[in-house]
């Protein structure tokens, strides 16, 4: 069954669902762009799939689908059997997967994409970046990156020594303040999370998307 | 080896936690934290929780922290007794996923800093509100209420009409603030949101929950 994406390929939370779908090794979909210069996810008949204006939203069937990380979720749910397993092999590992993935969300995410909307999208509107705003956001951020250095320097990946979703939900944003952004140096000083990040974007599904996305290097 | 949590239970996350364990009767033993002493921040609950937060969730398999991964493991593990908090189709299970994201990424972000700033702000540190932070906020809540208020009119519960994990994800914040906030108006002034609210929070699992310690 066709899974329909409604969103924009270079949008970091269309780009989370993106990198699922290569990681599964899922043919059968198709990507619905929405321009988002013209508002378009923003109109009535967009807010009828997708009540609070963001991208992206998925179709499979009769299931409508939207939060990038529910869509990631249940794209491995639906599957299991190909592809990278992106939830490890036992109830464990998926539990771990599971608190990294929500670690992720609550503590990574909200300092980077503070930061990204200031340094990159803001500009793109004619809006200035709040120079503290972005300083104190990236002082939370490296709190939370020292936290990651030591647990890298204890398992290759976060929820242990397998690449998982966990990992993956990090690689957009990662992508968009390192290497659109410039602002890498965070990164480059804590050497295991210098090495994780690498071998995230080095990953074939990573390329992948940033050919997609126009950003291919 | 019996399950514990670590946390305190006015934490809400650690109230989500024992709800959830409720749901599922899963019997299990508070382990206190003591945070007013700065317990969370020292090396022995660090490595528990290397970000210094409750609640951590331990059984004879795993110890975990963040209390949604928490939660979802505990609905996932007891899967066979109690309330299924992932309904009972994988399509239902995707929506139970959707609005426990929604949760996470549109209602707490514009609840909980109400919470700190009206409540919590001057328990902890005496000071009163920053009154820029909570028109902000107020004006963010206000906008997710009218979504949920417009899905609450189509089904009974977020996911559907069955109680799920992603209802059960909005307690905590929700109760302190109904009760603490001076803004409760925002939810009582919403038909589909206050009865679904009512409902709720009236569950057994979550009266154990707040009136645990209790006699």
């Amino acid at each position: 069954m066709t899974i329909t994406i409604h969103g924009s390929p270079k949008s970091t939370c269309t780009g989370r669902v993106l990198l699922t779908l290569y990681e599964k090794e899922v043919q059968d979909f198709e990507l619905v762009e929405i321009d988002l210069s013209k508002g378009e996810h923003k109109s009535p008949e967009f807010l009828k799939h997708q009540p609070f204006g963001q991208i992206p939203y998925v179709v499979k069937g009769e299931l409508e689908l939207y939060e990038s990380r529910a869509i990631a979720r249940s794209v491995a749910e639906w599957f299991p059997n190909q592809g990278t397993s992106l939830y490890g092999t036992t109830a464990h590992e998926k539990a771990l997967v599971e608190q990294w993935l929500e670690v992720e969300a609550q503590n990574y995410n909200p300092p980077i994409s503070t930061i990204v909307f200031h340094l990159v999208f803001a500009p793109m509107f004619g809006l200035t970046a709040d120079e503290a705003v972005v300083a104190a956001q990236t002082a939370k951020l490296e709190s939370v990156l020292d936290i990651y250095e030591k647990r890298l320097s204890e398992t290759k990946y976060l929820a242990g020594d397998f690449f998982s979703l966990a990992d993956l939900s990090h690689i957009t944003y990662s992508f968009y303040l390192i290497k659109i952004a410039q602002k890498g140096a965070i990164y480059d000083s804590r050497p295991h999370v210098k090495a994780w990040i690498d071998s995230l974007f080095a990953r074939p599904s990573t390329q992948k998307w940033l050919k997609l996305a126009g950003f291919a290097q | 080896m019996a399950v514990k949590v670590y946390g305190i239970p006015l934490s809400t996350a650690t109230r989500n936690a024992m709800a959830t364990l409720y749901e599922k009767g899963v019997e299990f033993e508070l382990v206190t934290v003591n945070m007013k002493e700065g317990a969370h921040k020292r090396p022995e609950h660090l490595k528990l929780n290397p970000f210094g937060k409750v609640p951590v969730y331990q059984d004879e398999d795993v110890t975990l922290f963040e209390s949604r991964a928490i939660n979802r493991y505990i609905s996932t593990k007891y899967e066979g007794q109690g309330t299924p908090l992932f309904g009972k189709t994988p399509s239902e299970k995707a929506l139970v996923e959707q609005w426990i994201e929604v949760e996470g990424q549109n209602y707490y972000p514009a609840m909980s800093p109400l919470n700190y700033q009206l409540f919590f702000k001057k328990m902890f540190s005496g000071e009163g509100p920053d009154e820029a932070i909570v028109a902000t906020n107020v004006q963010k809540l206000n906008a997710v209420l009218d979504i949920y208020e417009a899905r609450l009119a189509e089904s009974k519960y977020l996911a559907g009409d069955f109680f799920s994990l992603a209802d059960l994800s909005h307690y905590a914040q929700t109760e302190y603030f109904m009760k603490h906030s001076g803004k409760s108006d925002l939810i009582t002034s919403r038909p589909h949101v206050a009865s679904w609210w009512e409902d709720i929070s009236n569950r057994s699992s979550w009266q154990k929950t707040i009136t645990y310690g209790s006699s």
